[in-house]
């Protein structure tokens, strides 16, 4: 069962998806507090803070891909591309990864 | 929960993901946007206060995350960690709360 795609897309979306819920208060808190967000700013300009910040934008890309994959296995009525809709979800996720690493 | 409550949750669940899909691909552009020249806490808030639209779009999509995390964390609470019943799902309305709380708290501090 490991080696089929769709185990490897369920793993990935459910990861993404965790790590996106525990990311979220975080985030709100940050906006939140609007008024200081320049000095919050220059601490995220630390190499580690960025690419924890790569990380996140990937998994929320990851998990847009992989929720789109369930929605359309789910609602759409053929199922032969399955493992075509791994390989769009993981590829969408890399194409955003890339984009978001040459516009930082 | 009821077999009814069950399915409640899961048409939730695709609906706000639908939602999500939305919110999720504009929000990607913003972030992928306004990256580019550096973040600054007056570019933000020159976009986002006082604009209806911004301030109707991330309550849409706040409230829309209220309703899909807590139910996606209730699948993987269950599966993985083994807990189940009404003590998870009560913690899981706790963090549905808190989420609706400091997710509006943000909107609102970006549009105020």
């Amino acid at each position: 069962m490991r080696q089929h795609p769709s185990y490897w897309a369920f793993v990935v979306h459910r990861v993404s998806g965790v790590a996106l819920a525990v990311f979220l208060p975080f985030h709100f808190w940050a906006l939140g507090n609007a008024l200081q967000l320049d000095s919050f700013l220059a601490w995220t300009q630390q190499p580690l803070v960025k690419f924890g910040e790569w990380l996140i934008v990937v998994a929320l890309a990851a998990h847009l891909g992989g929720g789109l994959r369930v929605l359309a296995l789910e609602f759409l009525p053929w199922r032969n591309w399955q493992k075509s809709l791994a390989a769009a979800a993981a590829a969408f996720a890399v194409a955003v990864g890339l984009a978001f690493a040459l516009a930082l | 929960m009821t077999f009814r409550g069950e399915a409640r949750l899961w048409i939730a669940q695709r609906a706000s993901a639908a939602l999500l899909a939305v919110c999720v691909a504009v929000h990607l552009v913003t972030i992928i946007y306004a990256v580019r020249s550096g973040l600054s806490a007056a570019e933000i808030l020159e976009r986002t206060r006082g604009s209806p639209g911004w301030f109707a779009f991330y309550s849409v999509f706040v409230l829309a995350v209220t309703v899909h995390a807590p139910i996606g964390l209730r699948s993987v609470l269950s599966e993985w960690a083994g807990w189940r019943g009404r003590s998870r799902d009560l913690a899981l309305l706790f963090f549905a709360a808190f989420l609706a709380w400091i997710g509006m708290r943000a909107v609102l501090a970006v549009f105020a």
